[in-house]
């Protein structure tokens, strides 16, 4: 009912082969990117920017960077963390550095520069699998932050080793800061919502195409993949380098413009790449739309709890951080067990049945 | 989609507290986490203050203060959410108790113009008010920590430490690397030897650096910890049989949790204190009229230790600067530009601690546009196994070392993010 596939006609292979080939879907993803950018920069407020939706959009872009590797690739990765942090770093240190440079730019750098450090700690899945290369990517997790903590050239001597962003704009003739205190929401939000479009853009081509594929034969079957002509080298290491591109973006931006400073152990520490992991899981794995849901999920969690349990029932603060911890460790058991696709899995399901409703088989 | 609808009813929860004549003071606490230990005496001090004033004088200046409880878990970007969750219900002022959180805050309430009291923590430059306006923390910071562990150790070595080794324990984060500047500038000056030990989050892991004190044995080892760190770190000590004496922690370092579990054999550890301990009238009216009365914000078992009188002690100074901009600006219901000016008024003296029921809790300090960090002054007090004992006076931190430090590194901050003089004209 809600699906009509009648009257929606394909004519040619491209039409057949779109992302969103009913047009329900389509038109919902045409109106959900219409309210995201011009409607919600509108109404925002800045609790609704800076807690809900900001960190939505950021981590949406480190999870869709950690299921490119781990959801696509069959890579497992713990040094998600690790990797944000490069991003975070490089950016701070090209926004010190270069005072005049725009914050597109210096996020997309802070971008390649990960993909380069992804790459290099990427080497090791050639010859290690599954729970070895979790271990080699937790090594780089504990050995990046380490290095950012031990070096006082990262954080420019300041005395506490904390980096802070400076204000910058938003590109060289958008004049509108993104960064720093006097950003407004929208501005930031605005900002973020570019990325992510893009990014979520391109890895969804990028998935749908012959490198994604390979990805997938990687992890299904790497040995099979490498017979039928799959270069592993090839596939392995661009799926490193695109996933730490997207992950180095996301910690760049979590520094700039979500927190505006950081310490590297406490905002980069081995929590944050569980935290990114549980919203693959939970989200659902190889899929894009997981990586949102998966994001919504767990940014909106903490606070859904929050006022659910302090201010409507008047529940103690902390019996209610305690409760949420329960609750996440619920679900990721949850999902595990029942559904190991997570979210996304269970939406195309419903969207299946809605397909065939009212007349099921 | 199902997301737009869950966006849209927690929208609708969220919106829509009364506003009332009342006097908002949000508590970040942290009730869980590995920091959770200091967290909780901090606010349960911090909110019975509140509760008490409210019960006894009918609140501040006759409006009610109403404390709004968030909790952080010691992390920043929860922190964050707080801030920006509490700040429409009309904050006054913040207190983080989290370094991390309050370098977050700062730009943020800066621009807003929410004042920030960041009492003994936090960025030690704030203490230049000419370039942090609306920074506060009074009434001693990292740095003076640092000069006054120094001077007093100055003290009982007749006044030289050249020779010795001091080894310093931090906690690795931006709270326990503060000192290390100061260290090293004083190190240069005294001629004692400066050895860096960092301990990772949260703090449990440090047989290593137990391993090297044991090698090397510093005359002293001076600790930044916090949280869980500080129980691991006394009760590693007596394990290497460190002679407790010598073994001295800041003032995040010496609460009656840190040592309470290794008892007598802790004897003899040392620590900072900003607040005096004791027995004080104020405890006996919080007993009565908030902790009998079922008012009070935690189980009341922490009624009188080290860190929930420093909850207090940050409450009391908080009310008094509501008072004071309250008599400032000739109106009850403040806001927070008013509750600022309130605190950059702040005179504390001797009698009117006294007269609060809390004799001697702190140095006498007053505040001014210059200067927000206080007079920096800090006592020592020592375990003697079963409770904390006070063995000096206040001790004076060494100003020509610290000022000079802050005015640089405010400067730096003032260039990087284009701040010009608060106080130049006025």
């Amino acid at each position: 009912m809600f699906y009509r596939e009648a009257g929606d006609f394909k004519t040619s292979y491209s039409e057949d082969s779109q992302t969103f080939p009913i047009l329900f879907d389509r038109y919902r993803y045409y109106f959900v990117l219409v309210v995201g950018a011009l409607v919600i920069p509108f109404v925002l407020n800045d609790y609704w920017a800076n807690s809900i939706l900001i960190p939505f959009l950021i981590y949406a872009i480190a999870a869709i960077g950690l299921n490119i590797l781990t959801g696509y690739c069959g890579q497992v990765s713990l040094g998600t963390g690790g990797f944000m942090a490069v991003g975070a770093y490089t950016s701070y240190k090209l926004m010190t550095a270069f005072p005049g440079l725009d914050m597109i730019s210096v996020t997309l750098l802070s971008g390649v520069m990960t993909a380069m450090v992804g790459v290099a700690f990427g080497l090791p899945s050639l010859r290690i699998k599954g729970f070895y290369l979790a271990v080699a990517t937790l090594a780089a997790q504990f050995f990046l932050v380490w290095l950012f903590n031990k070096v006082p050239w990262f954080y420019n001597y300041s005395a506490s080793g904390q980096i802070s962003a400076p204000e910058r704009d938003f590109f060289y003739f958008i004049n509108v800061p993104v960064t720093g205190p006097n950003a407004e929401s929208w501005a930031k939000y605005l900002f973020c919502f570019l990325f992510v479009f893009v990014l979520a853009w391109v890895a969804r081509n990028l998935t749908r195409g012959s490198v994604g594929r390979q990805w997938m034969a990687i992890r299904d079957m790497d040995i099979a993949a490498e017979i039928i002509g799959v270069n592993p080298l090839k596939a392995k290491l661009t799926a490193f380098a695109v996933s730490s591109f997207y992950v180095g973006i996301a910690g760049a931006l979590l520094f700039t413009v979500y927190l505006g400073a950081a310490e590297v152990g406490e905002a980069y520490g081995i929590t944050k790449s569980f935290l990114v992991l549980f919203m693959i899981i939970i989200g659902g794995l190889g899929s894009i739309f997981g990586s949102f849901a998966g994001a919504a999920f767990m940014v909106l969690l903490p606070v859904v709890l929050k006022v659910l349990l302090v201010d409507t029932f008047g529940m103690d603060t902390a019996l209610s951080a305690h409760f949420q911890f329960v609750i996440v460790g619920g679900l990721i058991m949850f999902f595990l067990i029942v559904e190991p696709h997570g979210l996304a899995r269970l939406w195309a399901l419903a969207k299946e049945k809605l397909r065939l409703w009212p007349f099921p088989h | 989609m199902k997301k737009l609808t869950l966006l849209a009813v927690t929208s609708a929860m969220v919106a829509g507290t009364p506003a009332m004549a009342d006097l908002v003071f949000p508590d970040l606490s942290y009730r869980t986490g590995a920091y959770a230990a200091g967290g909780i005496p901090f606010s349960d001090g911090y909110q019975d203050y509140f509760a008490l004033l409210n019960a006894r004088d009918g609140g501040i200046g006759g409006v009610e203060a109403r404390v709004v409880e968030c909790e952080t878990a010691y992390n920043t970007e929860r922190g964050v959410e707080c801030y920006e969750s509490t700040r429409d219900e009309g904050a006054l002022v913040y207190q983080p108790l989290s370094t991390g959180i309050t370098y977050q805050l700062i730009p943020r309430a800066t621009a807003d113009g929410i004042p920030l009291h960041t009492m003994g923590y936090g960025r030690t430059s704030a203490a230049n008010g000419d370039v942090f306006s609306h920074v506060f923390n009074y009434p001693a910071n990292y740095w003076d920590a640092a000069s006054v562990i120094v001077n007093q150790l100055l003290e009982e070595n007749d006044g030289s430490l050249e020779g010795q080794t001091i080894a310093l324990l931090y906690h690795n984060s931006a709270y326990g690397r503060e000192p290390i500047r100061t260290l090293e500038e004083l190190s240069a000056m005294h001629g004692f030897e400066l050895t860096q030990l960092a301990v990772d989050h949260p703090g449990q892991e440090q047989g290593n650096q137990w391993l090297q004190i044991r090698r090397e044995r510093p005359d002293y080892v001076v600790m930044w910890g916090w949280g869980v760190m500080n129980q691991v770190a006394i009760q590693e000590a007596i394990n290497t049989r460190y002679p407790m004496e010598n073994f001295i922690g800041n003032w995040w370092a010496g609460a009656d949790h840190d040592v309470e579990s290794a008892g007598a054999d802790a004897a003899g550890y040392r620590s900072l204190n900003m607040n005096r301990l004791g027995d004080m009238p104020v405890f006996a009216e919080i007993q009565e009229m908030v902790i009998d009365a079922g008012l009070n914000a935690g189980d009341g078992s922490n009624l009188g230790n080290v860190l929930y009188t420093r909850g207090m002690y940050a409450a009391m100074l908080a009310a008094e600067a509501a008072a004071m901009a309250q008599e400032i600006h000739g109106v009850a219901d403040i806001d927070a530009s008013m509750m600022r000016d309130g605190m950059e008024a702040l005179n504390i003296t001797n009698a009117r601690m006294e007269e609060l029921g809390m004799p001697g809790i702190g140095p006498e300090f007053s505040v001014s546009c210059e200067n927000h960090g206080g007079s920096g002054m800090a006592i020592m007090q020592q375990w003697d196994g079963s409770q904390w004992v006070t063995l000096t006076d206040f001790i004076a931190p060494d100003d020509s070392v610290i000022d000079p430090l802050v005015a640089e590194d405010s400067a730096q901050y003032a260039t990087e993010n284009g701040i010009e003089s608060q106080c130049g004209e006025s």
